[in-house]
């Protein structure tokens, strides 16, 4: 996780800064410091033997430029994938966490089952996921499956393993809402379902944002493995532009797009995470 | 199956968690309109008779009547019995995620399914009476420990209970927040709102209550008017603890 895990006091990385007495000054000698540093880095790869070779198999100006409008276009599939894909983890992943705590002996395989779904699909290699799922599903031939495309088999296979990561989070966020929230939702005669529907799980979930954010990330990535089964997105993209121009500058392409989805993912989380707790505390009434 | 005006009605009622059994078999008749409360040490058990009266615990053995009716029979509908009992918690308890507005209608709207503006209207004019209502859009943190009690106290009034059981409420609050929390009680009972009050502000209880019952390991000791127990009561340990609580100054 970046720096979200204490969103109360904003920034850390400044934040720590601002306590330490120099004000003005300790900004400044972080900004130095952290130019010093980057300039050694720099200069180490670039004074390095093999940088001119790498230079121009990674950094060459005019593929990048020549290749990015078309990863980009592939990219938008990425896209497409994992907010398709996100949508579907969020209700599955909590219909499996709320099954997972359901009371009482009577519902034991309904729980066993939920343990069992989140650690086979947290055991098994996301690609091994994808290859199963878009190889083994068509074999079957089965006749009400035939407009299922390989996109679709990535995606579910994407849903199949990330909801069992987001149950955990969110079975945790549940689990940290203490029962007195509970009794009193109870004794209000609220149903063991509404408690959770308007009291446990809103609570829950408010809580676990960060982490949630976190699994996101991992998700915007990993849509590049549905490209083993065909699909042109923006990893398949510039492997093919890869080999047509025997350089690697389009790999760096994609990644650059890779990291431009997910800041802003972050810096939406923690707006959100923010703006929630300004909501319940600011002006600290107390 | 006649409950002879009384609302409440303990036969020898046994809880125990594990090993540990915290009420001993213990009988209470609340009247209608009565206040009752419940003093005792801590770890007597007050609490704990209070959940059972809500159904948060299920009791080992013994009944518990209410107006008559079993309410710790197994095929009983739970949600349907505590739609009628209020109960207000010492730690508030409080959904800190919504408004105050939202805490006090929202089992109006949820369980006995009234529209959100006669939800509201009637969540309104109760804030009005016990002072809350410029409070209704904040966040139950922003509250201070004695506004947050209210509410909670508003909150069970608005699914209109015909008993209220009050587990040590003013237990968690500051002393000068105390006041502010009782005279909304004293309000209640005026208004002849049943109640079976868990208490440590024996002079509250002796002012307020038509009956006092003292609970000493899990058993009811004594009970009586409060001019009785706080006056002369009969029971070695009853003497015992009042006299702790006089030294204490606080009674």
């Amino acid at each position: 996780m970046t720096t979200d895990a204490d969103p109360g006091r904003g920034s850390r990385i400044l934040g720590d800064l601002k306590g330490s007495g120099g004000g003005q000054r300790s900004v400044w000698i972080a900004l130095a410091s952290t130019l010093v540093f980057a300039g050694i880095l720099v200069a180490l790869i670039v004074t390095s033997p093999g940088w001119p070779a790498v230079k121009a198999s990674f950094f060459n100006r005019k593929i990048f430029f020549d290749s990015l409008p078309e990863i980009a276009h592939a990219f938008l599939l990425n896209i497409r994938i994992f907010l398709t894909a996100e949508v579907f983890i969020l209700v599955f992943a909590l219909l499996i966490a709320v099954l997972r705590g359901l009371p009482g002996p009577v519902f034991f395989p309904i729980r066993g089952l939920a343990i069992a779904y989140t650690d086979f699909f947290r055991g098994v290699p996301t690609i091994l996921v994808v290859y199963i799922l878009g190889f083994g599903a068509p074999a079957l031939q089965l006749s009400w499956l035939e407009w299922a495309t390989p996109l679709f088999w990535g995606t579910l296979a994407l849903v199949l393993v990330y909801s069992a990561y987001v149950a955990e989070v969110y079975r945790a966020g549940i689990e940290s809402v203490h029962t007195s929230q509970e009794a009193a939702a109870r004794s209000l005669g609220l149903s063991r379902l509404k408690t959770l529907r308007y009291v446990i799980v809103p609570q829950a979930v408010r809580r676990v944002i960060p982490p949630l954010l976190n699994d996101f990330i991992g998700l915007t990535k990993d849509t590049a493995l549905v490209a083993f089964l065909g699909p042109v997105e923006a990893f398949r993209q510039s492997q093919i532009d890869v080999a047509a121009t025997f350089n690697y500058t389009p790999y760096m392409c994609a990644a650059l797009l890779f990291v431009l989805l997910t800041i802003p993912l972050a810096r939406l989380t923690d707006w959100l995470v923010a703006r929630e707790r300004k909501r319940q505390l600011a002006g600290g009434a107390r | 199956m006649s409950s002879n005006g009384r609302a409440l009605q303990l036969e020898a009622v046994r809880k125990s968690f594990g090993e540990h059994e915290v009420l001993k078999g213990v009988d209470l008749d609340v009247g209608e309109h009565e206040v009752f409360c419940l003093i005792g040490a801590s770890g007597s058990g007050k609490s704990t008779l209070l959940r059972c009266v809500n159904l948060l615990e299920p009791v080992n053995s013994g009944r518990i009547l209410l107006h008559g009716e079993e309410i710790t029979r197994r095929d009983v509908d739970v949600n349907r019995v505590r739609r009628g009992i209020g109960i207000v918690f010492q730690a508030y308890n409080l959904f800190p995620h919504m408004s105050v507005l939202r805490n006090v209608t929202l089992a109006p709207r949820k369980v006995l399914g009234k529209p959100g503006a006669e939800a509201n209207a009637e969540a309104i004019a109760l804030l009005e009476r016990f002072g809350l209502a410029d409070k209704r859009d904040e966040f139950p943190d922003r509250l201070s420990g004695g506004q947050q009690q209210r509410v909670a106290i508003v909150r069970a009034l608005a699914m209109q209970p015909d008993l209220m059981l009050l587990d040590e409420v003013t237990s968690a609050l500051d002393p000068e927040l105390v006041a502010e929390v009782l005279s909304v009680i004293r309000e209640l009972a005026e208004g002849g709102m049943t109640m079976l009050i868990a208490t440590h502000e024996m002079t509250f209880a002796r002012d307020i209550a038509n009956k006092v019952c003292f609970l000493d390991e899990g058993r009811i000791l004594e009970q009586g008017p409060p001019e009785k127990i706080f006056g002369d009561p009969e029971e070695p340990r009853t003497r015992q603890f009042l006299g702790r609580i006089v030294e204490a100054g606080r009674l």
